[in-house]
């Protein structure tokens, strides 16, 4: 039972502090070529960088070769000879593309990095031969371009699906399983009441566990809560009635406790990771993964945690995302209210 | 009027037929056993009257109530306690009295009287977890759940099974006491030195009923003469009477073999039949036939 408090606090800090796709520290190395006082400020800035650290200078394609290969560095910077920093040269960067995403933020930075000195030593030097267009990006709700913006709302719709869908089936299966419920069935307990009572539980216990994510991504990963946390809370409420639904529905067609939980982890966790967006964006799916994504619940409530807690956008924003969990809870509790056997067959 | 109320039920489990035609009734108040091996169908007719399996053909009622349509009402009227300890394992003797008193919508001290004398056995260690009870403890618990809402119909399957004889004995005196409350009781058991506790019995074999009538009566229509044997090898004494050409059926029976003999003959005739074969101390005496003497010859006539 502990280990249901204790999973979003592992999970979060888990998220927060080991799993994490930003980039920090990254080994490099550069190839000067032409050791001038322009290369070497450029080197100065790269090293001083976050983001990257020096680990070797080199002086041969021989010896890049070797780093990438031993796996030493993960990003390469070449300077052609007599580079003077116009715009008809060029800086060569090279980056380990066995992790296509990370060298493409790699490559993305250390471009930044070296435009910038570039414009500010042109400036220096008065020498404005063409005029460069210099975009400047500004990062909308997360400028810092923090994991944990993405992943928290991601967590919270893992976590509320694994202890209500997964926790329901389980328990009323272990209750066919060790024979309680032939006595249950025997009684004049409504099977309503039967499945209410194995429910009430796992909802107060995933309201604990939104509190607890909610806290802990605030005030130790400092992700803002920029919306309406009544609106966040009640938009959980409701995405734990359909897990809990679901978990019904599980109980429902199984009748041991391992298959309910193969099937809730194979059935119900599985596209919540690949087809929720919480890993993945949906927008790059193609469009049959696209359209299945939208009866994935975890896809509507994470987009609507984004919404709230991100953004800060108010309760029309996320009209369409309630409504569909809405029905989904309507939906899923029928059936499975339907489906619940009085009888042993 | 009936209190149980079986009329030609079948019930199939895919293409294994679970019970026959099954005809029984059972009048109020009265103590009723089903009395057969494994496997014979009395869990799936216990299962149809408490309203848990649909029949596939044939009606059944309990208390007059049908037990398909009327489901509901039934099962405010009847105590069930199934064959496979089914309660509670984490929650204490005491909890799991007041939950399934909760649940019946009643209090442990309104039919206090009812379960008091099965109560205090296990009221030591009431703080125990059900869990941790001994297979006889557990099956006093398990009554005392079954009757915590004054049923009227008490429905035990194999209620002794896994139990030492000594609480045996106590749970049958106490199946007396409640019989003498008024309480209907529908009970199976594998064991057929219980059937005579019983005010009548069924024997069951394969899903279908053999005989329904008193134990003494169901002991009475046994017709033939009933031999004891012993040797010193008892092995092969079986063997050699098995082979006997006057020997109708014989079985081992405790430290005594019982013997049925196709025509009545004298004992002589067959202490000779044994000297010739070399058996050393042989004893030969006739028996009052039990009930599983009868269960024995109505499965042999069956068969035959």
């Amino acid at each position: 039972m502990m280990i249901l408090l204790l999973m979003p606090i592992i999970l979060i800090i888990l998220f927060g502090y080991a799993i994490t796709t930003e980039v920090k520290q990254v080994q490099i190395a550069i190839y000067d070529q032409s050791r001038t006082p322009l290369t070497e400020r450029i080197i100065e800035r790269l090293e001083a960088n976050e983001y990257f650290s020096l680990y070797k200078m080199v002086n041969s394609e021989v010896e890049v070769q070797d780093l990438f290969r031993k796996g030493k560095v993960k990003l390469v910077v070449v300077f052609p000879a007599q580079y003077k920093g116009l715009s008809d040269e060029y800086v060569q960067i090279q980056t380990d593309a066995t992790d296509p995403n990370e060298a493409q933020q790699l490559a993305g930075y250390a471009t930044s990095i070296i435009r910038s000195e570039l414009q500010s030593s042109q400036v220096q030097i008065k020498e404005i031969s063409s005029p460069v267009v210099v975009p400047v990006v500004h990062l909308l709700y997360n400028p810092l371009m923090k994991g944990a913006y993405n992943f928290v709302p991601g967590v919270m719709g893992l976590i509320l699906l694994l202890i209500c869908a997964l926790m329901t089936s389980v328990g009323i299966v272990k209750e066919k399983e060790t024979g309680t419920m032939e006595i249950l069935l025997v009684s004049p307990m409504k099977p309503i009441f039967i499945v209410i009572a194995k429910m009430v539980p796992y909802l107060l216990l995933s309201f604990i566990n939104v509190i607890t994510i909610l806290l802990l991504s605030r005030f130790l990963l400092q992700v803002p809560i920029n919306g309406s946390v009544t609106l966040l809370i009640a938009i959980s409420v409701l995405y734990s009635l359909v897990s809990l639904s679901l978990g019904l529905l599980i109980s429902t067609v199984t009748n041991t406790q391992q298959a309910a939980m193969l099937i809730s982890a194979v059935v119900l966790m599985l596209p919540v990771v690949l087809l929720s967006g919480m890993v993945f964006p949906i927008g790059n799916m193609p469009d049959v993964l696209q359209w299945l994504s939208n009866i994935v619940p975890a896809k509507w409530y994470i987009a609507a945690v984004r919404d709230v807690m991100i953004k800060g956008l108010g309760v029309e924003a996320v009209a369409l995302d309630i409504t569909v969990l809405a029905v989904m809870v309507i939906f899923l509790t029928t059936v499975s209210v339907k489906r619940f056997k009085v009888r042993m067959e | 009027m009936n209190d149980i109320q079986l009329s030609h039920i079948n019930k199939s489990y895919g293409k294994i037929e679970a019970v026959k035609d099954i005809n029984l009734s059972v009048s109020q108040g009265e103590m009723f056993g089903l009395i057969g091996p494994d496997g014979a169908g009395k869990t799936t007719i216990f299962r149809i009257l408490t309203t848990l399996l649909i029949p596939d053909t044939g009606k059944a009622s309990v208390c007059g109530y049908d037990t398909v349509r009327d489901y509901k009402i039934i099962r405010n009227m009847v105590g069930y306690m199934p064959g496979r300890f089914s309660l509670y394992q984490d929650l204490s003797i005491e909890e799991n009295l007041n939950f399934f008193a909760t649940v019946f919508n009643t209090t442990v001290t309104e039919n206090y009287d009812l379960i008091k004398d099965i109560y205090v056995q296990i009221e030591p260690f009431k703080k125990r977890r059900a869990g941790k009870l001994s297979g006889g403890m557990k099956q006093k618990l398990a009554l005392c759940c079954a009757l915590v809402h004054r049923p009227r119909v008490l429905f035990l399957d194999e209620p002794t099974t896994g139990v030492d004889p000594v609480s045996r004995n106590e749970f049958w005196d106490m199946l007396g006491k409640l019989k003498s409350q008024g309480i209907t009781i529908f009970v199976s058991t594998p064991y057929m030195d219980e059937a005579s506790r019983c005010d009548r019995i069924a024997l069951i074999q394969n899903g279908s009923i053999l005989s329904v009538d008193t134990p003494a009566n169901i002991s009475a229509s046994f017709s033939r003469i009933l031999w004891t044997v012993r040797a010193n090898d008892m092995y092969k004494l079986l063997a050699d009477l098995r082979a006997w050409p006057l020997t109708y059926s014989c079985f081992a029976f405790g430290d005594k073999h019982h013997l049925v003999l196709k025509e009545a003959t004298d004992k002589k005739n067959l202490y000779g039949y044994l000297q010739m074969k070399e058996h050393e101390n042989v004893l030969i005496d006739t028996a009052k036939p039990g009930i599983e003497d009868c269960f024995m010859a109505l499965l042999g006539d069956n068969v035959k």
